[in-house]
């Protein structure tokens, strides 16, 4: 099996996180959002895994499992408010989902 | 019988309990069978105290009891204790004896009254406050009794509180004894600092011994007990309270007013004699006290067209007699005229209740006039007390009370001349003011027709204190007439006796002069106000006399004074600092707050990618933190 490096391995996840965290900034529907927020989640799991296999420990691997456990949950909650939220405002768009602040 | 003592303020304090929280449901007859009964109940309690006093004194000169425990702090014990000496047994048997007289007038005079029922409670609470007073063995109670007997004041004063004025009335009373008992207070610190008790008798047995005469210590305490005194008995220049607190009803200025809580501050005086004792100059001002308030009294009531005003001066100007004596060591002369003058006074403003109430509530003396045939009671029954105020020689019990205090200001070793000279006008003035009282009321033509007449209840009460004005004073006879001093021998067990100068002229010589100075007055009355009264008119008429009389009218102008001197600049003081300037400081602490809220509020502003750039930036700086340091 061809090894690799585990630098490269931290730099696509940094690219990843990174990525995210714009999609993050930048998107204004909140769908995108979300996805942007389970790229970084990803990005943090290849991490757990970058590291796991560097120093042949099984905690990343666990690390990784309880991740993609809570993404999941982490989705079904937020597609539940996004569909919830689309009914109250006909709307996706964070720019117009402000009514949160301080009057 | 010390267990009879107890049940003497116990039974006022029972009728005001039941009256307080049943009251309103009783009927009206119950309402005074309570209220006067229990008064009652203790009269008799304690004539039957006093008779054992006088028929077989206790050996050690005073019955006690401890009723209750009622605090302590480490090693300072503080009991409910009673104690009746012979001082005290005068008090008790004036206050529960007169006391009851007045509340079966009451039952009938406040009859129609629609708070019957908390006329009475008040009067019952007012009782038990001045009994516990008078039979308190330590200072701390005297002080709750003291207390008590101010608030019951402020109450009576205040009876008839939807007219503002009986409110500013009570109001003044209120503070302005608040002033003395605050001093009459600190005194009691004083004390306590200085002997480590409160116990009337260890302060009197220690006193002596822990006191230089004449040291500072010892005449700031007893000042400042005086001036508690001052306060409560409407002394110069606390007396203004006093011709105001005519606002309550009559029987209220009969009791409180005139016979018994105004002479609170005798009580103590003479209770603390040995205190006073070891400071002369203490003394001296005590006589100087009251020998001024007798003098501006006695002008005051000489113009008050008001008849329960002349009764108040009058009043003030009595009480000014007994701080004399007092002051002039007499203390048993000082207790006589209180016991003589509780009789009178109570008297006359029980007789003057009948005549105000006969008249449609009129007050004024000029429009009163010819009651001698349409009330012959109340004439004669006034005529005795007037006779007692007066001092007419011989057949009232006024004579036998003021003469020994004439003779003690001139005789004893701290009396003087001037302290003579002073009374004897004083005493001038007196049978002045009253021989012009009784020709305006009770001579001349009726002015205002009666309305209805005193009912049995109003008029054995009357009948009972005129008989006392005029007998009252048979117990104690000047030394050079006849030799029969039963008061004066049961209260030499409690007050020492009176130190008197050497050589002194003939002791019957100055009751001629008394006498005569008192028939002086009587005659000028007469001659003024019956036979030429165009004179009292046409001196009126002149400025200069008009403007006397509106001095005297407004009492010295004590009350324009205070009012130019402590109301005016307060008020001045708080209009100035209405913006308070400690509140700025709350004020700014609060507005910094409020400022900072605003700020922060800024930055919710419901965008979520602020949000996203404040996870951000503090992801950041916490990272940078951590690679630094």
């Amino acid at each position: 099996m061809m090894s690799i490096q585990v630098s490269a391995v931290l730099i696509v996840a940094a690219i990843l996180f990174v990525l995210g965290f714009i999609g993050v900034l930048t998107r204004k529907n909140i769908l995108f959002m979300l996805i942007s927020v389970e790229i970084m989640l990803n990005a943090a799991g290849l991490a757990f895994v970058a590291a796991s296999a560097k120093w042949q420990q099984a905690d990343g691997q666990v690390m990784f499992l309880f991740i993609l456990a809570m993404a999941a949950a982490e989705v079904s909650v937020g597609l539940a408010l996004v569909l919830q939220i689309y009914h109250q405002y006909k709307t996706l768009d964070i720019e117009k989902l402000n009514a949160l602040k301080d009057e | 019988m010390n267990n009879l003592l107890a049940y003497i303020p116990a039974f006022p304090l029972l009728g005001f309990l039941v009256l307080s929280i049943a009251g309103r449901k009783m009927s009206k007859n119950l309402v005074a069978l309570t209220g006067a009964g229990t008064i009652c109940i203790s009269a008799i309690i304690s004539l039957v105290i006093a008779a054992g006093f006088i028929s077989s004194p206790p050996t050690e000169g005073f019955i006690s009891t401890s009723v209750w425990h009622w605090f302590t702090l480490s090693d300072f014990i503080v009991n409910i204790g009673l104690r009746a000496d012979a001082l005290s047994v005068v008090f008790i048997f004036i206050i529960t004896f007169v006391g009851a007289l007045i509340h079966i007038y009451s039952a009938e005079f406040m009859r129609h009254d629609e708070d019957y029922a908390r006329f009475f409670a008040s009067m019952n609470l007012f009782v038990c406050s001045m009994l516990l007073l008078v039979l308190a063995d330590n200072l701390v109670l005297l002080y709750l009794g003291w207390e008590g007997v101010g608030l019951c004041s402020y109450l009576l004063i205040g009876f008839w509180f939807k007219e503002p004025t009986n409110n500013h009335a009570a109001n003044k009373a209120f503070l302005i004894t608040r002033i003395g008992d605050t001093a009459m207070l600190i005194g009691l610190f004083l004390i306590f600092h200085n002997l480590r008790t409160l116990n009337i008798q260890e302060i009197l047995l220690l006193a002596p011994q822990n006191f230089s005469t004449g040291s500072s210590e010892i005449t700031l305490i007893a000042l400042l007990l005086l001036a508690g005194g001052m306060g409560k008995s409407a002394q110069v220049p606390l007396q203004t309270w006093l011709p105001d607190a005519m606002a309550g009803p009559s029987p209220v200025s009969a009791l409180i007013h005139a016979a018994t809580m105004v002479t609170a501050g005798v009580y103590l005086v003479a209770r603390m004699n040995a205190v006073f004792a070891l400071s002369p100059l203490a003394m001296s001002i005590v006589a100087v006290v009251g020998a001024v308030t007798l003098l501006l009294a006695g002008c005051s009531a000489m113009v008050q067209s008001d008849i329960k005003r002349i009764l108040a001066y009058s009043t003030i100007s009595q009480i000014g007699y007994m701080f004399l004596a007092l002051g002039v060591g007499a203390w048993t002369a000082a207790i006589f005229h209180f016991f003589t003058h509780a009789f009178f006074k109570a008297l006359l403003f029980l007789a003057a209740g009948v005549i105000i109430e006969s008249l449609h509530h009129e007050h004024n003396i000029f429009r009163m006039g010819g009651l001698k045939k349409s009330m012959p009671v109340v004439f004669v029954t006034f005529l005795a007390g007037a006779a007692a105020l007066a001092a007419l020689p011989l057949v009232t019990a006024g004579f036998f009370s003021k003469d020994p205090i004439l003779w003690y200001a001139f005789s004893s070793e701290k009396g003087n001349a001037w302290l003579w000279m002073t009374a004897l006008l004083g005493a001038f003035l007196t049978a002045f003011y009253t021989t012009r009282l009784m020709i305006v009321v009770f001579w001349g033509e009726a002015k205002t027709a009666i309305g209805h007449h005193p009912g049995k209840a109003m008029i054995i009460p009357l009948i009972i204190l005129a008989i006392l004005s005029v007998t009252a004073g048979f117990v104690e006879w000047p030394h050079n007439m006849i030799h029969l001093t039963l008061f004066s021998d049961l209260l030499h067990q409690q007050l020492p006796e009176v130190a008197l100068k050497p050589d002194l002229p003939a002791e019957s010589l100055f009751q001629l002069i008394a006498a005569l100075t008192t028939f002086a007055g009587i005659a000028l009355g007469y001659m003024l106000y019956y036979r030429k009264t165009y004179l009292a008119t046409s001196w009126l008429q002149s400025p200069s006399v008009a403007g006397v009389h509106n001095l005297f009218k407004s009492g010295w102008g004590f009350d324009h004074f205070y009012r130019a001197v402590f109301v005016q600049p307060f008020l001045f003081i708080t209009r100035i600092n209405r913006t308070d300037f400690f509140d700025r400081i709350y004020d700014g602490i609060a507005s910094l707050n409020i400022q900072l809220n605003r700020f922060l509020s800024l930055s919710q502003n419901g965008s979520l990618r602020w949000y996203v750039v404040g996870v951000l930036a503090g992801a950041l700086f916490i990272i940078t933190l951590q690679l630094l340091l």
